[in-house]
């Protein structure tokens, strides 16, 4: 999947947000020197290949009251990972879940689960849920509490590529 | 970027039905917010304003385009770092300031700084990881995805 110097344009200028007025593709086309349809056409195609997963909203879960959001990870047997993974990930109280390396001595943990909930009271309720779920395929398991939002800007792309 | 609860009152149920409707995919077309805005029974200048609001507020950290470094042929990588407590702001800027850092948050565990390297090449995060620890003598442990399950969380507001 590629994208050329044009597309970067296009990323790069929306990278801190979608310009809010009623034509906004016509709005980042002024900016780049480009019409508004070749900037519709080709976020389309990048919206159809994936580099662009959607165009939304990212909602600030603490602003809207889940202040509590815990990343809860689990020492899960290797052979029984992808089956109980996709379980813990269909959970709805789950909003990622990924299956990633242990760093072992310090960090044996190869499942993560992020559990958000209004207090922590909730969270630890979802974690036993995960537990129960788990069941002796899990040999360990913590939960770590955000406590700072240190940086949020998402993905930036530099345009000279 | 706020983190306590807004005010009660705050959002109205319109404000709330806009905040689920925009987790959805907006359109990309000549006029985007005149599909969300007429089953919401708001014009697209009033969805407009309600947005505006809504990031004025906090209640929304973003609007725009969400990329897939992967799909671009790049790389995301979760990573830690175990910071001692004295030198935290001092880490903290030093890892910030790479681009590449998309997100990073301070976790009360002894790996208490945990940030996502979002690399346009694969090769870029061990580059990046490499010179984050030697400009800071710590060790960067890496947690790059093997498998992703399920990414469709949605806040009710």
């Amino acid at each position: 999947m590629s994208i050329d110097a044009i597309d970067r344009k296009i990323i790069a200028a929306t990278a801190s947000g979608l310009p809010l007025v009623p034509h906004p593709f016509a709005e980042v086309a002024s900016w780049i020197g480009l019409q508004e349809n070749e900037v519709i056409a080709r976020m389309t195609r990048m919206q159809d290949v994936g580099i662009i997963r959607r165009i939304a909203v990212a909602p600030n879960h603490y602003a809207l009251g889940m202040v509590a959001n815990g990343m809860s990870v689990w020492d899960v047997d290797d052979s029984d990972a992808e089956r109980l993974g996709a379980r813990v990930g269909a959970l709805e109280c789950v909003s990622h879940c990924y299956l990633r390396p242990r760093s072992l001595p310090q960090w044996p943990y190869n499942l993560f689960a992020m559990i958000h909930g209004q207090t922590r009271d909730e969270v630890e309720r979802k974690r036993a849920g995960i537990a129960d779920l788990l069941g002796s395929s899990c040999r360990g398991s913590d939960v770590l509490y955000s406590t700072r939002i240190l940086k949020k800007t998402g993905m930036r792309l530099s345009e000279g590529g | 970027m706020k983190r306590a609860p807004l005010p009660p009152g705050s959002l109205d149920n319109t404000d709330c039905r806009v905040l689920n409707a925009l987790q959805d995919r907006l359109p990309i077309d000549h006029s985007p917010f005149a599909e969300v805005a007429g089953p919401l029974g708001l014009t697209v200048d009033e969805l407009i304003a309600r947005i505006a609001r809504l990031r004025e507020l906090g209640a929304i950290t973003r609007f725009g385009p969400f990329l897939d470094a992967a799909a671009m042929g790049g790389a995301f990588c979760l990573c830690a770092i175990s910071v001692p407590e004295a030198r935290f702001d001092e880490v903290m800027t030093l890892v910030n300031a790479h681009p590449e850092v998309a997100h990073n948050y301070e976790r009360q565990h002894h790996l208490n700084m945990w940030f996502v390297l979002a690399c346009e090449k694969p090769e870029g995060i061990a580059r990046v990881a490499k010179r984050i620890e030697a400009e800071t003598g710590l060790h960067v442990h890496l947690f790059p995805k093997l498998k992703e399950f399920f990414i469709g969380f949605r806040v009710t507001a």
